[in-house]
Order: structure tokens, then C-alpha cells, then sequence
């Protein structure tokens, strides 16, 4: 394959605003930033596990906390009127972003496993019992299988998997059995952080809406990277996390239909969250406050909308069709390595990630060695241990792509891949 | 990191392979690597020099090579020894600044040894979990 000529926007001048792509690695790593010994160009390539942070959301951060930091919902001065506004409206930033009605559907969470938790908890103990059963799928990350295993643990409900086929894809018949009228919730990750399949999400949620389900799609691979309606979903919680779309750590969205959330006691207690409070009894909040207790993540919430506003001023559109671009790229040139084994469906038809071994080299090996060419790499199991061992792996290692990536880096990913291949050889 | 001593042992691992009838053997993981060792040991009649030593494992090339290197090093020494020896010995007879995400590789073999010796002389409660030298 021709390395492609035109992306979908002009990536060199967005790598602009993010600075550390400027920087060198390869010297010391006990001491951060640039030292004297780092000698060779970062090539990042591990956005699945966070993106960086470009400089207008670096900006909004330091404004808040360089002009109006403050607590939010607590002082009648100006200051914290000012926070509260804007953390609050990110809310909103958030609701337009993802087809949400509106702010009352949308809770800041500390990231994607935490709002993972919160149903698990708030919904699925209350909820759960012996008769019910929980569907997940075999490629679900830990921030799924391991919570709803647990919940399944203390509650009796049956927790089962949809099987993952030889290509990467769910084996929809096994999805129409295993989906049946106990299935109490439908837990799926909308795009796989280790195969890159990408699951037809509203298909899953018609087959759980037919046996009176409730499905979750965990979006922390797809939100950053596409379009992403919660309403053509059709899903009843929705979650994805700041960091890994140009956004702070320390933020993610839980997304819930009204109805569910008003059902829901809360999660966390204490303070925020509360409407009236008496030595005898407590009552709440209205949504989404009442599942924010303690002062929230306020500069990563202001933050994660000024993220939003970024890569919404990209485009969802171009910044899928960037991704797809590159991975596609990424796939073709691996994949005519001799000796390199690559997970999930064919290059066309996954998210921006590619996650592969090559043979006879341990994936912490591989990955120390494309770290000598500055290429930074996740290995290991992803968070998906059960996946891997039904690939018949221990780990593996992932490049993942991001909206600053380019065809050039892919390139010093696979000469470095052939180096250690040969290294090893 | 990756020296030509590193390859080689990781290639030609030294005493690879089991004993007859040990006077100890234990397992040991890391589970986020995959990386397993098992470190076979005879004792000579004194009950404490290291009279022979075999590992078998499967696990990235720091975590072989640090083992076939480790396992000439046993040869001769006491279990009092064994015992002493720290993660800059390992790292020493690897003779390469091993990155700190690397370390618990390095040391996976020693750490299997040193464990084993320990419930061999009632030290350490042989059910307790397998060596897990995840951090």
C-alpha cells in the first residue's frame, strides 16, 4: 500500500499545539521531562491508554486556576458563581456532544471504570439477584468483566459471555442466545481496546430492549474518535473518559437515561450531593448532582468540555477517517512482516488501534526495543487478561493512533518491529 | 538492553531443564508479563551449599537471561547466601541498567529461588500464594 497522500485534515499544523510531540526521549527515565540524554524523537503511539493534551485545553486548565478557581454550588461570591457556571455547563458541552437530553443525564465521573462502578453499584446490587443474569462479551476490558464478576458474586446473578470469533467479531447467534428474559444487563465495549472491533452496539441494544434488558456500552475507544449518538445507540448508559480524547486525567461521563438515574439511590455520599439533611434523614440532590458527592474534578471538567470543543472544531468525521487511515496503514505494513501475528478484524474495518506479537519476542522485550526508537508502545495484556488467554497469549503490544499520528510514524514503528524481529531472530 | 551476553542466555538458557530428585522446587509468576519460572535446587550433605540448579520457564528475554545467568551463580553457594542476594546483584550479572518497569523480570528467578529455599526450611508457608513479584 502507497503511504496515503492527503489526511483529512492538516495534521502537521494541529501537532502544533501540542508540544510534547516536539520532545526527545531515551535518557534517564526516574527523572521527568527532557534530559540531557534524550536522543531520539518521540514517536507516540499509545493513545488507547491516554492522548496528550493540546495547548487551548492546557489554557482553559491554567485560566481556571490562574482567574477564578473555586468551589463549586457552595459560595454566593463571584468566584465560585463563576465556577460553578462553567463546570456546569460542561455538563451541557458534554449532553450536546454524546445526544444526551441534557445535563440531568450526564454525571462526572472520575473516568470510564468508576462510572462502570456506579451503576454496578447504585444499580446492579439493589437490583440483581439469583434469577437474573448479566451478559458481557469476552473481549470486555477489566473496568467491565471484573466489576460485573464481582456483582455477580454478592448478588447470584449469572454473569456470561458472548464468544469472540477468529476474526475479532462477537458471534452474533451466541449474543441472541445468551441474551434471553433474565438478562437483567448487557455490559459491551463499544470498541475493543485490544482487538480494535468495533460492535454493533444498537443491534446489541435492540436484541436486550426485546427481552426488557438494559445495555451499557462502554465508550472509552470510540467517543474520542467518532461520531457517537447516545439516542441512535439506543443505549441505556453510556461511559468514556476524558484523558484519551485531548482531555485531563481525573474526568469521565457516565451517561443515563432520566428515568434510570431518578431511580437509582445514589453511590457516594456526603457533601454536594445533598438537598436537606437532619440528624435523623437525608434527602438528595436533583440529577446529575446527586451522583457528584465531595467537590468534583472541577478544572477536568471545565477541561474535558474544552476538549470536546477542540476535537469537535476537528471534526468527528475527519478525525474517524484520520484514524482509519492510519490503522489501516498500520495493519498493511505489519502485516507483511514475516513472523508478526496481528489481533482482531481486518484493517478496514477496526478502530485506530492494532495490537499484534511478533514471533519468538516477548512483548516487553519488543516494546523496550521500539522504546530505544522512540516509539512509544502499550505492552501487556491491555486489561484483558481473559481475551489474551483465550488468544493463546500472555500480552501482546498495541500501537494506537491519534489525531496527531502520521503515516511517517507508522513507518519508524514497522522499521522498528523489523529490527527486533531481527535482534531476536 | 539488549546485549549480545543477554541474547545469548536467552537463546542458549544455561541449566535449563529439571533434576532427578530435587531437594527443592518452586514456581513463580508475573502475571501481567506472563512470565513463569520454576527453579529446581540440590544440596549437597551440609543441607546448605547449592549443590545443583535447574530452571524451566517461559517469559521475556530480561526474565530467562537473568535466570540461566542466576542459576551458574547457585552453583556453590549457600542458601544463607542465596538468601542476601539483592536486586543489584541480579541486575550486576545481567551488566545492564535494566529500566525501572523491567525490574520485577530481572528479578523473577531470584525471587523463586530465594522463596524456595524459604519453605524448604520452614520458613515460609509452602500454600502460601505462588512467587508474584508484581508490584
Amino acid at each position: 500500500m502507497e503511504a496515503p497522500e492527503q489526511y483529512p485534515f492538516d495534521v502537521a499544523a494541529l501537532r502544533a499545539d501540542f508540544p510534547i510531540l516536539e520532545r526527545s526521549v531515551g535518557g534517564d527515565p526516574t527523572t521527568p521531562g527532557e534530559g540531557p540524554d534524550d536522543d531520539v524523537d518521540l514517536v507516540y503511539l499509545d493513545n488507547a491508554a491516554t492522548s496528550h493534551t493540546p495547548d487551548p485545553v492546557v489554557e482553559t486548565i491554567a485560566d481556571y486556576y490562574r482567574t477564578y478557581n473555586s468551589n463549586v454550588h457552595r459560595g454566593i461570591h463571584q468566584l465560585s458563581q463563576e465556577a460553578s457556571v462553567a463546570y456546569e455547563e460542561a455538563h451541557d458541552t458534554v449532553a450536546d456532544f454524546i445526544g444526551a437530553a441534557g445535563r440531568e443525564e450526564v454525571i462526572f465521573t472520575k473516568n470510564t471504570t468508576e462510572a462502570m462502578n456506579l451503576v454496578a453499584y447504585a444499580w446492579g446490587l439493589e437490583t440483581l439477584g439469583p434469577e437474573d443474569n448479566v451478559v458481557l462479551t469476552e473481549m470486555e476490558h477489566h473496568a467491565s468483566l471484573v466489576t460485573w464478576q464481582q456483582i455477580g458474586a454478592r448478588t447470584g446473578a449469572d454473569v456470561r459471555y458472548i464468544e469472540v470469533e477468529s476474526d475479532g467479531t462477537l458471534d452474533m447467534d451466541d449474543a441472541a442466545a445468551k441474551i434471553d428474559d433474565d438478562t437483567a444487563m448487557v455490559s459491551v465495549v463499544h470498541i475493543s481496546n485490544t482487538l480494535g472491533t468495533v460492535n454493533p452496539i444498537s443491534e446489541l441494544a435492540s436484541m436486550t430492549h426485546e427481552h426488557d434488558g438494559l445495555i451499557f456500552a462502554d465508550g472509552a475507544q470510540s467517543v474520542p474518535n467518532r461520531p457517537v449518538d447516545v439516542a441512535d445507540l439506543d443505549v441505556d448508559f453510556f461511559a468514556f473518559s476524558g484523558h484519551k480524547m485531548c482531555g485531563p486525567t481525573g474526568i469521565g461521563v457516565l451517561y443515563g437515561r432520566q428515568a434510570l438515574l431518578e431511580s437509582m439511590q445514589p453511590y457516594l455520599y456526603g457533601g454536594e450531593m445533598i438537598r436537606k439533611v437532619t440528624f435523623e434523614e437525608s434527602t438528595w440532590e436533583d440529577l446529575p448532582w446527586k451522583f457528584e458527592a465531595g467537590t468534583p474534578s472541577i478544572a477536568q471538567g471545565i477541561g474535558l468540555a474544552a476538549a470536546i470543543e477542540y476535537i469537535e472544531s476537528i471534526g468527528l468525521e475527519r478525525i474517524e477517517a484520520h484514524e482509519e487511515l492510519l490503522a489501516e496503514y498500520a495493519h498493511e505494513q505489519l502485516s507483511d512482516l514475516d513472523g508478526v501475528e496481528i489481533y482482531g478484524p481486518a484493517g478496514d474495518e477496526r478502530g485506530g488501534l492494532v495490537a499484534f506479537n511478533v514471533d519468538g519476542v516477548h512483548a516487553h522485550d519488543l516494546s523496550s526495543i521500539l522504546n530505544d526508537y522512540g516509539v512509544a508502545v502499550r505492552a501487556g495484556d491491555h486489561c484483558t487478561q481473559p481475551l489474551h488467554d483465550k488468544l493463546g497469549v500472555a500480552a501482546s503490544v498495541r500501537a494506537s493512533f491519534y489525531v496527531y499520528n502520521t503515516v511517517e510514524e507508522v513507518d519508524v514503528l514497522v522499521e522498528a518491529v523489523t529490527a527486533a524481529r531481527d535482534l531476536f531472530a | 538492553m539488549y546485549r549480545q551476553q543477554i541474547l545469548d542466555h536467552y537463546k542458549n538458557p544455561r541449566n535449563y531443564g529439571e533434576l532427578e530428585d530435587p531437594d527443592f522446587t518452586h514456581v513463580g509468576e508475573n502475571p501481567s508479563c506472563g512470565d513463569t519460572i520454576q527453579m529446581e535446587v540440590d544440596l549437597a550433605d551440609d543441607g546448605e551449599t547449592i549443590a545443583a540448579a535447574r530452571f524451566t520457564g517461559d517469559g521475556c528475554a530480561i526474565s530467562m537471561a537473568a535466570a540461566s545467568m542466576l542459576s551458574e551463580e547457585l552453583h556453590g553457594m549457600t542458601t544463607d547466601e542465596l538468601d542476601a542476594l539483592e536486586t543489584d546483584d541480579v541486575t550486576d550479572l545481567l551488566g545492564v541498567d535494566v529500566s525501572p518497569m523491567r525490574i520485577k523480570c530481572a528479578v523473577l528467578g531470584r525471587q523463586v529461588a530465594q522463596d524456595g529455599a524459604k519453605i524448604h526450611a520452614g520458613e515460609l508457608d509452602p500454600n502460601a500464594e505462588r512467587t508474584i513479584t508484581e508490584e
